[in-house]
């Protein structure tokens, strides 16, 4: 009796080996092929002097001696460290305040979440079309109301600021959502056990909600942190790196040694850059949220 | 008990919330009421703010002399085909890590952790030259194949499988059911919500990338939407009206299924977040 259930149980899981990989081969071929490999050849391309077509020969670390002295890509990572300034805290906060707004409402609740929201779903491109239309220097109706006729994404100054701004407008809709399931695991009982000590609404907001809101507030750094370091399609959309390449940020310099320099193999060394300050920062992430899951 | 002490603060709290609010998405508002204008009052003095009588001039133009419509049956195609392959995929995958052991399952495991965290504009380059060399640029599969892989769909999925109680398959195996029987019988229908948001995230982000659309294709039958609005609005210079009337069109589908599936979309951010 015991010896046929083991018997059975052995050859259902050799049988069940066979299953096995049939539900994960699918998934694990499309992710061989176009993750993979990919990674494993960008770093290899990152030490050839290839072209687009990938055609070059292996030239050792050059790309890489090249790419410390390269005042172009330095200058594309100050872009984007600026960029980050911009976005990072900022996004966040207002993300926070968006949500304390919206969490205390009752009946238009939704309806102002979805507001907050709603240019989260856009595509990017009409995300810019609607800032270049409104920010238009002579028809724009922003230059309207504010009667200054300026051209903020042609402006040296103004490009950078001009390109977080929008990313804000885009994109604080997600960190609103995060907050806003954060400030509803934080438990009544303890603002009610607070103001009956007496604690006012100022205080219960600096000792209940701040402190607690915490472990969500450096998630969504992080997750911000990553996402601002791949800063791409406004940009391209925007300035186009300009003017004078002051919003070269890496991914658009990496964009255009591949594309418009046909140098594969130095934008490979640029990509590799990329990753490697990225993967510090997910580690970072995984982290944050193994901390909060253990709790 | 806020509102019972200070009912005027309160009050004006609200009014302020729905201000911001307002101003959060006049943007989309006016972009709206621009592509019903006429173009000659696109640019009036002072800007008319309700485009009445709606004027449907630019929404005729565009699609009568652009290739919109093809961007869209593109974008379209696309879409569908990466949403529904993740989501089938990502389903098996994430079934198989959850109840099935076999040889290999944590090492799939850890690359699947490893692969979320490499940003795929970094992987751009090598892609482009694999589809370059399988002759695969400007074709339904160029654009297809790379956004299939996503970690992050199946890492969700896993996460959800796992709180299924064990006895449900233990007793569905007694039953004689197969583990394909299983994962499409009981652990989809139990975790349908996820899948739903899931599929709606997928089908938002493919509809709305740009990087890859923008690499992979050039020719002007292929361009997906997000990509080919803004070739046509080089084209058309100054013209409000038309470049908002594609706008308009461009992210209907998107802002249409955030407003149908709500909930859904709030589920699936928060779930590719990291929090559920």
């Amino acid at each position: 009796m015991l010896q046929n259930q083991r018997n059975a149980s052995r050859s259902r899981d050799r049988k069940g080996w066979r299953v096995a990989w049939f539900f994960v081969v699918p998934f694990l071929f499309f992710y061989c092929s176009f993750l993979v490999y990919p990674a494993i050849q960008v770093a290899y391309l990152s030490l050839t002097n290839s072209d687009i077509a990938g055609q070059g020969r292996f030239v050792g670390i050059s790309n890489y001696v090249e790419l410390a002295h390269d005042g172009d890509f330095w200058a594309s990572v100050w872009h984007t460290i600026y960029f980050i300034l911009l976005t990072v805290v900022p996004n966040t906060l207002v993300g926070f305040f968006f949500a304390l707004l919206v969490v205390r409402l009752k009946r238009l609740r939704l309806a102002v979440l979805s507001a907050f929201f709603l240019p989260y779903v856009l595509p990017v491109s009409v995300v810019t079309t609607t800032a270049l239309w409104l920010l238009d220097a002579n028809f724009g109706i922003i230059s309207y109301v504010f009667g200054a006729q300026t051209a903020y994404f042609a402006d040296p100054t103004w490009a950078m600021p001009g390109v977080a701004v929008v990313t804000i407008w885009w994109t604080v809709g997600f960190n609103m959502l995060l907050f806003i399931a954060g400030l509803h695991n934080i438990p009544v009982d303890l603002y009610e056990a607070a103001s009956l000590d007496g604690a006012n609404a100022v205080k219960r907001f600096f000792f209940i909600t701040c402190p607690l809101i915490w472990p969500v507030t450096s998630l969504v750094l992080v997750l911000q942190l990553i996402l601002q370091f791949k800063i791409f399609d406004q940009v391209y959309l925007l300035t186009l790196g300009g003017p004078y390449n002051s919003t070269m940020v890496v991914l658009l310099y990496m964009y255009r040694e591949a594309f418009q320099q046909n140098r594969g193999g130095y934008a490979a060394t640029v990509a590799i850059a990329l990753v490697l300050v990225i993967v510090v920062v997910s580690a970072l992430q995984f982290r944050l949220l193994n901390v909060r899951r253990t709790k | 008990m806020k509102t019972r002490r200070f009912p005027i603060l309160s009050t004006v709290c609200t009014m302020l919330t729905l201000i911001m609010a307002l101003l959060w998405i006049f943007p989309i508002y006016w972009i709206a009421a621009t592509a019903f204008k006429a173009e000659t009052d696109t640019i009036a003095l002072p800007p008319k703010l309700l485009p009445w009588p709606p004027n449907f001039d630019a929404f005729i133009y565009v699609i009568q002399n652009s290739p919109i419509f093809r961007w869209y049956v593109n974008t379209i195609v696309v879409s569908v085909s990466v949403t529904f392959c993740t989501i089938l995929f990502s389903l098996m995958c994430a079934y198989a890590l959850s109840r099935l052991e076999f040889a290999g399952k944590h090492v799939i495991y850890a690359a699947l952790l490893v692969g979320f965290m490499l940003p795929f504009g970094a992987l751009a380059i090598p892609l482009f030259m694999q589809m370059n060399k399988l002759n695969l640029v400007n074709s339904y599969l160029g654009l297809i194949l790379p956004q299939i892989a996503t970690p992050l769909t199946v890492i969700v999925f896993k996460q959800f499988f796992d709180e299924v109680p064990r006895d449900f398959r233990d007793a569905a195996l007694i039953d004689g059911a197969s583990d394909a029987r299983i994962l499409f019988g009981i652990f989809l229908p139990m975790n349908w919500s996820i899948t739903w948001a899931m599929s709606i995230v997928t089908f938002i982000g493919t509809w709305n990338n740009f990087l890859w659309p923008l690499i992979i294709t050039n020719s002007t039958t292929m361009l997906t939407i997000p990509v080919g609005m803004t070739q046509i609005q080089s084209a058309y210079g100054i013209a409000f009206a038309k470049t908002s009337a594609i706008a308009v069109l461009a992210s209907i589908p998107t802002v249409a299924a955030y407003l149908i599936f709500q909930k859904r979309v709030t589920q699936g951010v928060m779930a590719a977040a990291g929090l559920k």
